[in-house]
């Protein structure tokens, strides 16, 4: 086995868990703030570490195959997405989180709002 | 050789357990946080298929995924926030 097998088995170990660990997050916390927490991070953090995996495997066929190998293609694209991803996801999860509050969404066990009122912007 | 086949199962259990809370979540905000997240893990699904059955096209497809799901995912938060389209 070698080096760069141990390490896409090494970045897909840390992929899934961390996705596992979104998921898991969407049922034991109490409301939605929360869970929009747990659940964007990890899954984004964990979706860059398995695409990342997918990106080193491909590369590592492209440098053995040559350079007009179609590895090639998979590697940019699979770069592409991931850079897709992260972009779309920070922006909306800030979007639900401003129309979770803006729909009347209280945060659970909350004794005060610093947002209250403070809805023109 | 990777194992994609395994790695393609555990997402599919983890996409499983995500669905289960859009169906009994409390509200339209949390099943719009849900639906993002399986959104999330089905392009990164579909990159481990393109490499599962070494085909590109899956990753297009995943690129063109993304971006429509965040224009959803923007709309639809218009619509719970109650503004006016």
């Amino acid at each position: 086995m070698s080096a760069l097998n141990i390490a896409t088995y090494v970045f897909i170990g840390i992929g899934l868990f961390f996705n596992f660990v979104g998921a898991f997050g969407l049922h034991r916390f109490p409301d939605v703030y929360t869970r929009l927490h747990a659940a964007t991070k990890c899954t984004t953090f964990g979706s860059i570490f398995l695409i990342l995996a997918v990106v080193m495997q491909s590369a590592g066929m492209w440098a053995i195959e040559g350079a007009h190998s179609p590895q090639s293609i998979m590697t940019i694209h699979s770069i592409l997405a991931l850079v897709a991803l992260m972009v779309t996801n920070a922006t909306s999860a800030h979007a639900m989180a401003r129309a979770a509050h803006r729909s009347g969404e209280k945060p659970a066990r909350a004794v005060v709002d610093d947002l209250e009122g403070k809805e023109n912007d | 050789m990777i194992n994609w086949l395994a790695v393609i199962i555990a997402m599919a259990v983890c996409l499983a357990i995500i669905i289960v809370r859009i169906f009994i979540g409390p509200g339209a905000p949390t099943r719009l946080v849900s639906f993002d997240t399986a959104n999330t893990l089905v392009v990164t699904g579909l990159v481990i298929l393109a490499m599962l059955f070494k085909d590109v096209v899956f990753i297009d497809v995943a690129i063109v995924y993304a971006l429509l799901s965040f224009a959803m995912t923007l709309y639809v938060a218009k619509y719970i926030q109650g503004d006016k389209f």
